[in-house]
């Protein structure tokens, strides 16, 4: 840390801190168009250089990790001071892809599960922009049920050896560490014989490989774990307790996704291609600003993602006063992907014919994001799954006949190859 | 909506809902609809003395609110008599309450007598033939030496021949205007309509040169638009609470219906695709309580953006609450497509109120437009 900013005080207020945040960002941040921001594709190399260089500036300025713990190089303050940062800090450029999954899921995982030499290590290292973490979960041969995962970390001497693969890990290639879980018991039912592991991603014997999505996007990828080596000290939380691990993965990431975690900086769209639809625009596009029909298809668009807001707003709350369970995160995990169908829905069926062929205006990109539209009912844990967390966890149903409940692993059955 | 830390609004709350359970149960309303009675004019007037009345109006004016937020206040009555469907005007009066307020010059009298119960009142601005338009009246108020002469015809006014005054939106000098008609007014005639709803009653309305003093206007033409808009915002935020705890209620029944009735030596909650449609009614549930809520902090803090909100949760909870009874009435089975079963008095309900003072698909439009506004201001 520089020694042009003081470190804030326990007893500096919400309003005192937020003032001295203004004062540094319009001293320091680069100041962007919250309605044009940069483009940032987490398939590119190019912005996962330009977050790391503006968490140093960050950190150096003493505004990273302000709810992490100070011993791991945080400010420890409550999450009021988050906000108040993120609305000072609206217009000016920050590196929102380092939110998720590093700050908002992997480093909040680490601080609740890891060894103290991990978080010390880890924690700061991403706060000071020197390490991107990513999850290693996912794999090829199945996705909803991720206790299932058969990647295997046998113990050969004092180390442990890592065969198998992983899928969807996002934006792996940009990365430093991956918490990786991998089966280290067969004998044991599922969620019993789990380890987490934290994988420097660029070990021998992992092979990465770029997957390339519908949309063109690459950001996503597969990793192949070929005789890779780890000792003690990779273990996260215990040997056979990754299922803890796991589970605080998916609460963080739930919550991640809907906006509700106090490890997120800033605030607004990461790139371009998150920019909302603005519809107004594409209407007259599209030579429909007079059309009541097209009109009222947009304000329903509208009208719900407004409600998506609300209910963020709503189920945050809900949580934190006891009213609703943690599993209601899940409602906005689901309500998330309507949404984002709906939006998708609305701009294919404004642009018409010329969202699926090149006319003019670029309104071929309505076209094109249609078509990966599922992706919004798939990452994350699918609209399916969180159906089941609602109805079992949120409403109390009986939970779902599973074959392998309390079966040793290697007796259940497993995909026919 | 309920501010669990308020010990004053807690106590309204329960005085509330154990008179709605005491006097306004599920069985108490079939037997009004089968006597034919929409509600009972001495029943309305205990209720205003419990202060749902009062919520909207100044104290000095003679009104009051428990929290001190008497939008937020009303919305809880409402969402209240949701859970039973329960009769009464609390929505005419509430809406003509509101406009009053903001004008109050020479009408002081009929507030208090609106506070008291002791009188019924409405707003006349449906016109036959036409959809919801609060700013296009074509009934006319014409000026006379006196005040004006009003002439037309208005239709689906909630209690209508229960209310012994009208809020008339009209046509004068050009201008929208509202005037208080009295109901025996020479020239004022009143014809019953039926609703969908168990008691709900609304009424065509003739005005055939019906003479009023200029001291029967409310407020000046310039204010008139603001007036309009916030006894709209009022009328469809109590609608929007008022569903809320229609679905609320509903929704906790037929979860308990789907944990106790087995088949297949199952119960029904058990089985995936029923628990799905749950969870989805869960969802909507969640979002047309926070919308409703976003609208009511909205409409009471008399924020800049309380159209949008109201419009926003209008066109939601209106899109989604029907369809959430019917899947409630589904998840039934034969039973819920019986009159016997209660599930249609709520149905009922929630299928008038999605459709009177704009549809979703009005608020949608709505919603659009006031968008452009915005980005065309910024």
């Amino acid at each position: 840390m520089t020694e042009t900013t003081s470190a804030p005080t326990q007893t500096e207020s919400v309003d005192e801190f937020a003032a001295r945040a203004r004062a540094w960002l319009a001293d320091n941040m680069p100041r962007i168009d919250p309605a044009n921001p940069p483009e940032a594709d987490r398939g590119e190399e190019a912005p996962w250089l330009r977050a790391r260089e503006l968490q140093k500036k960050l950190y150096d300025g003493g505004f990273a990790g302000i709810c992490f713990p100070r011993e791991y190089g945080g400010l420890g303050l409550p999450i009021a001071y988050q906000k108040a940062f993120d609305n000072a800090s609206r217009g000016y450029e920050l590196p929102m892809i380092l939110n998720t999954p590093t700050f908002t899921i992997c480093a909040a995982t680490i601080l609740d599960t890891g060894s103290e030499e991990q978080k010390r290590r880890h924690i700061s290292g991403a706060l000071r922009g020197d390490e991107v973490l990513v999850q290693l979960l996912s794999e090829p041969s199945g996705g909803s049920d991720l206790a299932g995962v058969i990647t295997r970390a046998d113990r050969v001497g004092d180390k442990w050896v890592i065969n198998g693969a992983k899928t969807w890990s996002t934006s792996a290639f940009a990365a430093d560490y991956g918490l990786m879980l991998a089966r280290t018991d067969w004998d044991v039912p599922k969620h019993e014989g789990l380890t987490m592991f934290l994988v420097p991603i660029n070990s021998p014997g992992i092979t990465l490989r770029r997957i390339k999505q519908v949309n063109g996007s690459v950001e996503f990828c597969e990793e192949f774990f070929d005789n890779l080596e780890l000792g003690d000290d990779a273990v996260v939380g215990g040997v056979n307790e990754g299922w803890h691990v796991a589970s605080r993965q998916l609460y963080h990431e739930r919550r991640a996704v809907g906006g509700g975690s106090e490890f997120a900086s800033g605030i607004g769209a990461e790139g371009k291609t998150d920019m909302p639809i603005d519809y107004v625009d594409l209407l007259e596009k599209s030579g429909q600003a007079d059309s009541e029909r097209a009109r009222g298809l947009a304000g329903r668009a509208l009208v719900h993602r407004a409600v998506r807001e609300q209910l963020i707003d709503h189920v945050y709350h809900g949580v934190l006063d006891g009213s609703l369970p943690p599993a209601a995160g899940s409602i906005i995990r689901v309500m998330h992907a309507e949404i984002h169908h709906l939006e998708f829905d609305t701009a294919l069926a404004i642009t018409g014919s010329s969202g699926v062929v090149d006319v003019d205006g670029d309104l071929i990109r309505y076209g094109e994001r249609y078509l990966s539209r599922q992706t919004a009912a798939l990452g994350g844990g699918t609209t399916e799954i969180a159906k089941n967390i609602i109805g079992e966890r949120v409403l109390g149903f009986p939970r779902e006949y599973a074959a392998d409940r309390g079966v040793p692993f290697n007796q259940v059955k497993r995909n026919k190859s | 909506m309920t501010d669990d830390a308020n010990p004053e609004r807690l106590l309204f709350a329960s005085t509330t809902q154990s008179f709605l359970e005491k006097e306004a149960s599920l069985s108490r309303l079939r037997e009004l609809h089968a006597a034919g009675i929409p509600f009972e004019p001495d029943w309305w007037r205990r209720a205003a003395e419990l202060g749902w009345t009062s919520l909207l109006v100044p104290e000095a004016l003679g009104g009051g609110s428990v929290s001190g937020d008497g939008v937020a206040d009303l919305a809880l009555v409402a969402e209240l008599i949701g859970k039973t469907v329960a009769p009464g005007p609390l929505h005419p009066v509430s809406t003509v309450l509101a406009g009053l307020v903001d004008a109050p010059e020479n009408h002081e009298a009929t507030i208090e007598s609106l506070v008291s119960g002791e009188v019924v009142a409405s707003w006349a601005v449906y016109e036959p033939g036409k959809p919801w338009a609060p700013l296009h009246p074509t009934v006319t108020a014409t000026s006379t030496e006196t005040g004006f002469r009003i002439d037309g015809v208005k239709d689906r006014v909630e209690a209508g021949a229960e209310s012994a005054v009208f809020l008339v939106t009209a046509q004068a000098d050009g201008a929208v205007r509202q005037f208080l008609v009295p109901a025996d007014a020479p020239g004022t005639r009143v014809e019953p309509q039926r609703s969908i709803d168990m008691v709900k009653s609304y009424a065509r309305i003739h005005f055939d040169g019906v003479e009023v003093d200029t001291s029967a206007a409310v407020g000046s033409a310039e204010q008139t638009p603001a007036l309009i808009a916030r006894q709209s915002q009022i009328a469809q935020v109590l609608q929007c609470a008022e569903v809320v705890g229609i679905l609320d209620t509903v929704l906790d029944f037929t979860i308990q219906w789907g944990l106790d009735r087995h088949s297949f030596g199952r119960p029904l909650a058990s089985y995936q695709a029923l628990k799905h449609k749950y969870a989805d009614l869960k969802i909507w549930f969640e979002a047309c309580r926070a919308t409703t809520n976003a609208a009511v902090a909205a409409v009471a803090a008399r924020s800049p953006g309380a159209d949008m909100a109201v419009s926003v949760a209008k066109s939601y909870v209106g899109e989604h609450g029907p369809g959430m009874l019917q899947d409630c009435v589904q998840l039934h089975g034969g039973i819920g497509v019986t009159w016997e079963h209660d599930l249609h008095l709520f149905l009922r309900r929630v299928t008038l109120y999605r459709s009177m003072f704009g549809t979703p698909e009005d608020h949608n439009l709505r919603v659009y437009d006031l968008t452009k506004e915005l980005e065309s201001a910024s």
